[in-house]
């Protein structure tokens, strides 16, 4: 499936047909940021953008890649803020931050 | 000296497994993944042989067991190469779950396959019990007479197999043929190359800059549609046979369909078999035909897809036939080749069937001499005439019961 | 179509014998068949082989029970096998002994002209150092079929030339040894 089959899909509107699909069920690369996976989360990691030394630890750790990098002249990437399509709000992130006052901590989300 | 039929032709004398590796030399496949089994063993040990030598630029892979073999196709055919492989009987047992995975990512690997009875008792002889097993995983089945159509249907297999997007067996009767030396015309090696032409997948996992996931979970959701394309590729794999056999019949002059007609012109009784058997019958259905008795034979080529709408417009105007299965279903119904062809005839024929009759031969290659046929074809002749009747179970021929 | 059969012991060759010979007929415009009947597969069994040769194609696929021509690598066989087997009539057996046709003859009881021998053992080890009378046996089998040897010797050792090419040394002695028993087998006068 595409990228765009995979929104269709994933938006719960009326399932795909066989003609429709590409042979042998393969996904393309990427297709996964059409398939929002944070949208039952219990607990929202919250970034603190000046406390941050943008070491990526976080990043390295995330499960669902959910740390949004841009490139940067000195430091290669630095961190930009939390893809919320995403992050199940597992706090692996806020436990791995080594900032003795932790740029990402994890607070109860809103419902 | 015989004459080749094509005009660059080289006749010589191969045996049946000879001849599948030198198909596999010309062929030329990226990838080859083996593991040894009698009667097949030769094919790859030949191959190896050719690839040690730097004949061919292939690369071989000397796996651990048969069910590595398919799974290093399997790996191979998905990063894009051209892949083969090579089995028989409880290799092929051994390859099972993942000879429906190869079907299932639709991947063209082409193996050719020597039919061995399957153990036990343990028997290393032909029979096609290892095949039938096969024969709803999702491949492609060619079946050969002799060396001759061995190597003719191993060319024909690969752009058969690519086209489809679906994994093609090419097979021989174990011993029968693949140890027996006949007269083979061979191809030049470019000639071969130009007709099974390059590579070009439609997709390939090593293509970085298009990347994706093959091989996801599909659930309740999606696995149906999955499966319901796989079906409908080898529903339309017939057209792609007939295309190949008939580019192939124009470049080497050699015609293959679904299956051979023999003498089925005013045919009243017939036998349906498959493989080398078809060579013996022919001999059978010559001295019959000069006694005058009209006798015809349909040899099937191709049995996955199996050509029901056609042989059942084939078989419509006979008498009586019987349809020989190398192979036991241990059902409580009737043999594999019996069922298709009896589902064919009941769907395609509007209920006007022939009289049928089931018969088992050669399990773990006992002999089948003229003999055996003839009296087959002696209790067809008295069905024909309402003399006798279809036992409606399956006979055995050659067993002391 | 006539066939031939060839009676040995696992080991001595009997197999390749009949393939060669298959290969060794081909450029004559003949059709040939040659395939081997396989038991357990061990050291000293007596095991079978078989050719058909015919002027027009071979479709038959099944054993081979009617023979013109029986060639025994194994003397030894004739006390255990029934060599003489669907012999046709006037059909020609060539032995590897050192017995005279008419003793083997008197043996098999059968008519001594139909009885050629060959020392094919004492060719072989004379000339390949190994007891492997195969092509001995070879050599013998185109005398007495009265085919053309030198066609099939310039023929038999390109054919040797490729399948020996990892063995190259093995292949001026097979020539000796067909050369040596075409010259060599006797018949009852």
């Amino acid at each position: 499936m595409n990228r765009a089959q995979i929104k269709k899909a994933a938006s719960c509107q009326a399932p795909l047909r066989a003609s429709e699909i590409a042979p042998a069920g393969l996904v393309e690369a990427g297709t996964s940021v059409e398939f929002n996976t944070g949208d039952w989360r219990a607990n929202r990691p919250k970034w603190f953008k000046e406390k941050c030394i943008h070491c990526l630890l976080c990043w390295i750790a995330c499960p669902d890649s959910s740390i949004l990098l841009k490139a940067d002249k000195v430091k290669t990437s630095v961190m930009t803020g939390i893809d919320y399509g995403h992050c199940k709000g597992c706090g692996i992130c806020a436990k791995e931050c080594p900032v003795k006052d932790k740029a990402i901590i994890m607070e109860e989300e809103k419902k | 000296m015989i004459k080749p039929i094509y005009s660059k032709g080289k006749i010589v004398a191969k045996t049946g497994n000879e001849a599948m590796a030198e198909a596999m030399r010309q062929i030329e496949p990226d990838v080859v993944a083996a593991y040894p089994i009698t009667p097949a063993t030769e094919i790859v040990q030949i191959f190896s042989q050719f690839v040690s030598d730097g004949i061919v630029k292939s690369e071989y892979v000397a796996v651990e067991s048969e069910h590595s073999a398919m799974s290093a196709a399997i790996g191979a055919s998905a990063a894009g190469a051209r892949a083969m492989t090579g089995t028989a009987a409880q290799g092929l047992a051994l390859m099972w779950e993942m000879l429906y995975i190869a079907s299932g990512l639709r991947l063209p690997i082409v193996m050719a396959e020597v039919n061995r009875a399957l153990s036990a008792p343990i028997n290393i002889h032909g029979d096609q019990s290892d095949t039938m097993g096969a024969r709803d995983s999702g491949w492609i089945q060619i079946y050969s007479e002799n060396s001759q159509e061995a190597y003719d249907n191993m060319i024909q297999a690969v752009r058969i197999a690519e086209k489809c997007m679906l994994p093609a067996m090419v097979t021989t009767d174990g011993f029968i043929i693949s140890h027996c030396m006949e007269v083979v015309e061979t191809y030049p090696d470019k000639d071969v190359k130009k007709f099974v032409g390059q590579y070009k997948p439609q997709r390939a996992l090593l293509n970085t800059k298009k990347p994706y996931t093959l091989g996801s979970i599909e659930l309740q959701d999606y696995y149906f549609e999955h499966r319901w394309q796989l079906a409908e590729a080898m529903n339309k794999a017939q057209d792609v046979v007939l295309d190949v056999a008939k580019d192939f019949a124009k470049t080497f002059g050699r015609k293959y369909g679904m299956y051979e007609k023999y003498k089925m012109d005013g045919a009243e009784i017939a036998i349906v078999v498959i493989g080398s058997t078809a060579g013996t019958a022919k001999v059978v259905i010559d001295e019959l035909r000069k006694k005058g008795i009209k006798a015809g034979m349909i040899k099937i080529r191709v049995f996955r897809p199996f050509p029901a709408a056609m042989i059942a417009k084939d078989l419509a105007k006979v008498k009586a036939v019987a349809i020989m299965d190398r192979a036991d279903s241990c059902a409580g119904t009737f043999a594999p080749l019996y069922t298709d062809v009896a589902a064919a005839l009941f769907a395609h024929n509007e209920g006007k069937m022939p009289k049928m009759e089931n018969y088992v031969y050669g399990l773990g290659g006992r002999e089948i001499a003229p003999e055996h046929i003839t009296a087959v074809y002696d209790k067809l002749a008295k069905i024909a005439k309402g003399k006798a009747k279809p036992s409606n179970k399956v006979e055995y021929i050659n067993l002391r019961k | 179509m006539i066939e031939i059969r060839w009676h040995g012991r696992g080991g001595q060759g009997a197999k390749t014998a009949a393939l060669l010979f298959a290969e060794s007929v081909l450029p004559t415009g003949k059709h040939v068949q040659a395939f081997p009947e396989y038991g357990p597969e061990r050291m000293g069994a007596p095991v079978q082989s078989f050719n058909r040769i015919s002027d027009k194609p071979i479709t038959l696929h099944s054993a081979a029970t009617s023979p013109t021509y029986v060639v025994i690598l194994d003397p030894s066989l004739m006390n255990c096998v029934n060599v003489t087997a669907g012999l046709v009539k006037g059909g020609k057996i060539i032995v590897n002994s050192t017995f005279s046709p008419k003793e083997i003859a008197a043996r098999l009881g059968i008519n001594p002209k139909q009885v050629y021998v060959v020392d094919a053992s004492h060719i072989a080890l004379n000339t390949i150092k190994l007891n492997k009378p195969n092509t001995p046996m070879l050599g013998a089998l185109i005398k007495v079929m009265d085919l053309d040897i030198k066609s099939i010797l310039k023929d038999t050792k390109e054919k040797l030339t490729e399948k020996f090419r990892h063995k190259p040394q093995v292949i001026e002695g097979n020539m000796a040894c067909i050369k040596r028993a075409y010259d060599e087998v006797v018949t009852h006068n």
